[in-house]
């Protein structure tokens, strides 16, 4: 019972622990971000090939004037559901620029499958100097490099002003305003300190200057009073409430092809669905794989217990 | 070595060549004689050997695609998760694998901590475990940094610059490690050298760490010397059915992290590109190092605080010496139990403070964890030796309680001879 306990306690300290992931996101201090129910969750999940095309399709026509997609390549289409023909016509819509050839100069040509996405800039210097000095970050990974990613992606493209529903801006504000009142409650601490040390001080040197009292702060009770910087747009859910990105996606900034009425929540889901699929494209083999060693491991774990017992059958 | 039968005329010819079948019988076969009564504790250091097995072959096979260099090091990871057979699948298993690794050799360290493994007259095993654990977190650092994302720039930064605090030489240390004035391609290359030479080495002192095993055998759950032949089995089948089944089961959590989780112990942050001009808001070391980090942390002054994270480590070395009760297993010592569960509890706190930013309650808990942990090795433990009373001892292994209730002698008399403290 003893040992069982030990062992509990060790096992605890390796996985009580929440993952970092979590911890990241508790430290930014934000609204909990809306959590969607994702096809690819769970162990059996797999990619929902429509949400995919018409992730790629937000991804080409709207996304990709400022983000790259540098690690996926035309050829890697096919998993979305496309053949042979339609990712050629894909990739040829795309001018790329390949040599030196045998005259030594550099020329463009239309894709091939074989060609990754190309960046919308030619360099990170580029991409930062047209965009206000942020050079938007590739997307390949985007969807992995956040915490709670797929979610994050579509809190980020839904959580515009007007966008945004008010119970979280009334979150928000309430939480600002809590802070700003934490913040004045200890400088007005650290304020009747200094007056306490003046008031000593001033009876012997008249010249002793008085500290000056912390202004009481004003609630926050608009998007006016966050106070962010005039370059950013907010965004309930980008840390600092205050982004560089302009609201990308307004109803119909799409005509999708298989005719879902383009909503910014469903472009905003159907581009997190993708951008999962580009960061984690093996999820699906991944899962598979998995419940199938899962159950040889089971059943030959059995296999062995069965063997240590009978093994044992004498000892004790 | 005498008592290895065969009938193989095959196995004959070799041996009398060379006895291999006889050693390996001698070591981990029926030739080797073990305790009866281990529990399932006395799994771990096979699954530490079998993770380190798994660790290396991946490793190597990781090592196959993997490029070092600081512009390409990112892209080949990615395009072993994208474009390599199976890639993923390596990777995954490697990376959550040093994870495995550490759960499962911080259980048979403390495994070793409540049974009083590390005394008498198996000091010398003990300390080639602290070596072994020493290299470990050597190796896992390094490996953290090679696939030059941000959490490994950050913490590759970070970490060896713990070394200028280093009177007088930190400066020129830190300049040497770096291989340069910054974290930059040199130190890509020389973690990616000792990365792939220190796991060899870990072999090596584990073949040790074996071999000090074989002198006295493994202790046991009570702590007492078997008797003779009735209080021992050979290892092969015995314990390599159990060792077995064990396995089993530390496969099925394995798999079920590397296929279904395969992220969870990762930090999102290493899946953006290493960028030396823009920190991460919190630079946090992998979960295994988080408690050193919060002792780290915790001490006010950076050089006082390096030395008390290595202290941490180093206090282990000397542990043989500073428990000086001459009773081994903790399940007959009621105070030291306590104790135990308590340094558990103060083990996993620093985990806690070492994830979250050293402000506010995290430092006072930091520092009342810290301060505990130093304590219970450099104070208790040579305390309790002396005021405990420890419950009597059974006879033997294979009689484990006497009927009645209590010892004939006295009670905090040891049964048995034993060792001088």
């Amino acid at each position: 019972m003893r040992k069982g306990l030990v062992f509990g306690l060790a096992a605890l300290a390796a996985i009580a622990s929440p993952p970092a992931a979590d911890r990241a996101a508790a430290a930014e201090g934000g609204p909990p971000l809306p959590q969607l129910e994702w096809t690819f969750d769970g162990p059996f999940g797999t990619y929902d090939r429509h949400s995919l095309q018409r992730g790629l399709q937000v991804y080409r026509e709207v996304c990709s004037v400022c983000h790259g997609l540098k690690y996926i390549a035309f050829r890697n289409l096919a998993d979305l559901g496309y053949n042979e023909d339609e990712i050629e016509a894909i990739a040829a819509e795309y001018i790329v620029t390949d040599g030196p050839n045998d005259e030594g100069d550099m020329f463009e040509r239309p894709g091939l499958p074989s060609d990754y996405f190309p960046s919308p800039f030619p360099n990170e210097k580029a991409a930062a100097a047209a965009n206000g000095g942020a050079a938007p970050p590739d997307l390949s990974l985007m969807a992995k490099a956040r915490p709670d990613g797929a979610n994050y992606v579509h809190a980020i493209l839904t959580g515009y002003e007007g966008l945004v529903p008010d119970a979280v801006l009334q979150w928000i504000f309430e939480h600002e305003t809590q802070k700003r009142i934490d913040a004045y409650e200890l400088a007005h601490d650290e304020y009747l300190e200094k007056l306490d040390a003046y008031n000593e001080k001033v009876k012997s040197d008249p010249s002793a200057r008085k500290p000056v009292e912390p202004a009481r702060p004003e609630p926050v009770e608009s998007v006016e009073d966050l106070g962010l910087a005039e370059t950013s747009n907010f965004n309930a859910y980008f840390p600092g409430y205050g982004i560089a990105m302009a609201q990308p996606l307004y109803e119909d900034s799409v005509a999708y092809a298989d005719g879902t009425p383009a909503t910014v929540d469903q472009m905003a889901q159907d581009v997190s669905h993708f951008l999962m699929w580009a960061a984690e494209p093996k999820l699906e083999d991944r899962k598979h794989t998995g419940i199938k060693v899962l159950i040889f491991l089971v059943v030959f774990t059995g296999v062995l217990y069965a063997a240590k017992r009978k093994v044992w059958k004498d000892v004790h | 070595m005498s008592g290895f039968q065969t009938n193989s005329r095959v196995i004959k010819w070799i041996e009398h060549r060379m006895p291999v079948f006889s050693f390996l019988d001698h070591a981990v076969g029926s030739g080797y004689p073990a305790p009866k009564n281990l529990s399932y504790m006395w799994n771990f250091g096979s699954l530490a050997g079998m993770t380190l097995v798994i660790m290396i072959v991946t490793g190597i096979l990781l090592a196959m695609q993997y490029t070092a260099h600081v512009d390409y090091a990112f892209d080949s990871v990615e395009r072993i998760m994208r474009d390599v057979n199976f890639g993923w699948l390596l990777r995954y298993i490697h990376m959550n694998g040093a994870s495995f690794f550490f759960i499962v050799v911080y259980i048979h360290i403390f495994r070793g901590l409540y049974y009083g493994s590390y005394k008498a007259p198996r000091e010398l095993l003990w300390m080639l475990g602290v070596v072994i654990l020493i290299l470990m977190m050597a190796t896992a650092f390094m490996g953290y940094v090679l696939p030059w994302g941000q959490m490994s720039f950050w913490g590759a930064k970070v970490i060896t610059n713990l070394f200028s605090a280093v009177p007088i030489f930190g400066e020129g240390i830190v300049t040497w490690l770096w291989g340069g004035f910054t974290v930059d391609n040199p130190t890509l290359n020389r973690f990616y050298a000792l990365h792939y030479l220190l796991p060899f080495i870990i072999v090596a002192v584990v073949v040790l760490h074996i071999w000090a095993l074989h002198q006295f055998g493994s202790n046991n759950p009570l702590g007492i010397d078997p008797n003779g032949p009735q209080d021992k089995i050979p290892f092969h089948p015995y314990y390599t059915a159990k060792d077995a089944f064990g396995l089993g089961v530390f496969l099925i959590l394995f798999a079920a992290v590397v296929f279904f989780l395969p992220n969870y112990m990762g930090h999102p942050d290493n899946y953006i590109p290493a960028d030396p001009l823009a920190t991460p808001a919190h630079i946090v070391p992998e979960w295994y190092f988080l408690p050193f980090y919060a002792i780290l942390r915790s001490i006010p002054d950076k050089l006082l605080g390096v030395v008390a994270m290595f202290g941490s480590i180093i206090v282990l070395f000397i542990l043989p010496w500073l428990d000086s009760s001459p009773v081994k297993s903790g399940k007959f010592r009621p105070i030291f139990r306590i104790f135990f569960v308590l340094l558990i509890i103060d083990v996993v706190a620093l985990g806690f403070v070492g994830a979250n930013p050293p402000e506010g309650a995290w430092l006072v808990v930091g520092r009342i964890a810290t301060a505990w942990y130093f304590l219970h090795f450099l104070v208790i433990l040579p305390l309790l030796g002396v005021f405990e009373r420890p419950k009597p001892l059974p006879t033997s292994i294979s009689e484990p309680v006497l009927k009645g209730g209590g010892s004939p002698m006295g009670s905090g008399a040891p049964a048995k001879p034993m060792e001088k403290a």
